[in-house]
């Protein structure tokens, strides 16, 4: 047991450290990796650059929208398949999640260039959300599902005798109950949306560039220590909200 | 009843219909059609872009993912186990240390994969601290080769693995190791007969799903691997993009989506479906 224990403690450093490492290294005063005093001035050089605000926008926006489509869709959709099962329904959110992301990227370009053979669009804001709206939903479905399950259906009956209709049992008596789980789905829905770049490298316009795809630009070219910066900040932020996710997960 | 569940179930069966089952269809098509000359695919059909898939030249290629994708998902249980233990012994913290393990892995894949670069390249900081220390005078190659794809898909994929042993690990009646210890049995024989038999289910779909996305990846290989280290998803992203060949592409992701579907029945049928839909 005491020779598991180190092992996991090493698992953990090698899990850990990496993000460590980088976030200790983007306070560095040198560029380099040689550690040279405390600064801020990567930060400071990453808020003031004009790409990557507009890029933190989109990722907002983008984010913003999707989660908001998902997190009302799915929950909508975990209720019905809460009351009766529907294996074709399940069996394809499953495999949604499945799909290799360059699959499900090349797959919605090659959708999106067919329908605009009949629809006066392009590639922009647009096609990006309702991609991230796609692979969001399956996620939200499993949290809201899951929490569904550990529920009491005889409140809705309850509810039911005393003369409510099917959709004010709904409204009134489970969707209050599921609040923080739906709250917890969405700030997972946010968390995938926010960090996707794959699938939204493939469907972005000159219009919708996010963080991700500045940010891959820039590691494509090597290690930057305003890269540093900005991870930094995306790991803490969104590091946060999955905690908040999962706090509301297991409370409830 | 049914009105209602008809206008719940609507928005995302519109949702997955067009967004996710016309796209594959889409592909599918595509994938028997021709290249067209800018991009795009034309007339007439044909079976050419599966045929080339055997093409030598790119059974290198989909050879090197299924070899980077095994050695990955080896290692992967090799370390995901004795953690996946650890955890399941671990009393009451193991909701805790569950955390510590899926924290890493719903930060950005992007961002994981920088830090690795930024530890990793010659001017990085473990080059940067071996020489400052006299051990070496030349930077070790670590990054841009298969040994840091590898390293790349284990810290990416690692939480996949963990997970699913764990579920299968805490399920165990602890009755059967005292059993095997009062028979005589030592820990690591206990584990060898007891404990590792009884978690082939959480092996098998562990496994399954370290190797799936390990064998579509496409940002790993792309940033931590040299540029002989394509893999299946860096080949399909070049057909829709800079070589212009959608047909070929469509036949790789369609056989890429085949492979996914086969080994995720397989574990379905072998785990009895933990099913979280």
């Amino acid at each position: 047991m005491r020779l598991l224990s180190l092992y996991a403690v090493l698992a953990y450093a090698f899990l850990h450290l990496p993000l460590l490492v980088l976030s200790v290294f983007s306070f560095n005063q040198s560029r380099f990796t040689q550690w040279e005093g405390f600064s801020t001035r990567w930060y400071a050089q990453a808020f003031a650059d004009p790409a990557l605000r507009e890029a933190t926008l989109n990722s907002l926006l983008i984010g913003g929208a999707a989660t908001v489509l998902a997190t009302v869709i799915g929950t909508l959709c975990a209720y019905a398949l809460w009351k009766r099962k529907s294996p074709p329904i399940s069996s394809t959110l499953y495999l949604s999640l499945m799909t290799p992301e360059i699959v499900t990227g090349v797959a919605l370009l090659a959708f999106y260039q067919w329908l605009f053979h009949f629809l006066n669009l392009q590639l922009g804001m647009m096609t990006v959300i309702f991609a991230h709206v796609s692979f969001c939903l399956a996620y939200v479905v499993i949290v809201v599902i899951a929490r569904l399950r550990t529920m009491d259906g005889t409140l809705e009956e309850a509810a039911l005798d005393l003369g409510a209709n099917e959709f004010e049992a709904f409204y009134l008596v489970t969707l209050p109950q599921l609040a923080p789980a739906i709250v917890s789905a969405a700030l997972l829905a946010f968390t995938i949306s926010f960090d996707d770049f794959v699938i939204t490298s493939m469907v972005a316009g000159v219009d919708s560039e996010t963080l991700p795809m500045v940010m891959y630009a820039t590691a494509r070219r090597g290690v930057s220590p305003i890269l540093n910066a900005v991870s930094t900040i995306i790991v803490v932020g969104l590091g946060v909200l999955i905690l908040a996710s999962e706090r509301l997960q297991t409370k409830s | 009843m049914k009105t209602l569940r008809l206008a719940f179930l609507a928005p995302s069966v519109f949702l997955l219909v067009t967004l996710f089952l016309i796209p594959l269809l889409i592909v599918a098509v595509y994938s028997l059609q021709s290249r067209g000359a800018y991009g795009g695919v034309t007339l007439p059909w044909t079976f050419e872009s599966y045929v080339r898939i055997f093409d030598p030249l790119y059974l290198k290629i989909l050879w090197r993912s299924f070899w980077v994708a095994s050695v990955s998902t080896a290692i992967c249980l090799l370390l995901g186990f004795p953690l996946a233990l650890f955890i399941s012994r671990a009393g009451k913290h193991r909701g805790i240390y569950l955390q510590l393990v899926m924290l890493p892995f719903w930060t950005s894949f992007l961002i994981r994969t920088y830090a690795w670069m930024f530890l990793l390249r010659d001017t990085g900081l473990i080059n940067t601290a071996l020489i400052a220390t006299g051990i070496i005078s030349e930077p070790l190659p670590l990054l841009y080769n298969d040994f840091a794809v590898i390293l790349g898909l284990v810290y990416g994929f690692l939480p996949f693995m963990v997970l699913p042993l764990y579920t299968n690990l805490e399920k165990l009646d602890p009755a059967l190791l005292e059993a095997a210890a009062d028979l005589g049995a030592k820990p690591l024989t206990a584990l060898a007969k007891v404990t590792v038999p009884l978690c082939r289910p959480g092996i098998a779909a562990g496994s399954i799903l370290v190797f799936i996305p390990c064998l579509g990846a496409y940002l790993t290989p792309d940033l931590m691997g040299g540029g002989k280290s394509i893999m299946i998803g860096t080949l399909v992203q070049n057909q829709f993009t800079t070589a212009r060949d959608w047909p070929f592409g469509a036949a790789l992701s369609l056989s890429l989506m085949a492979l996914t579907l086969g080994l995720l029945y397989f574990v379905s049928k072998r785990s009895g479906g933990e099913d979280l839909l």
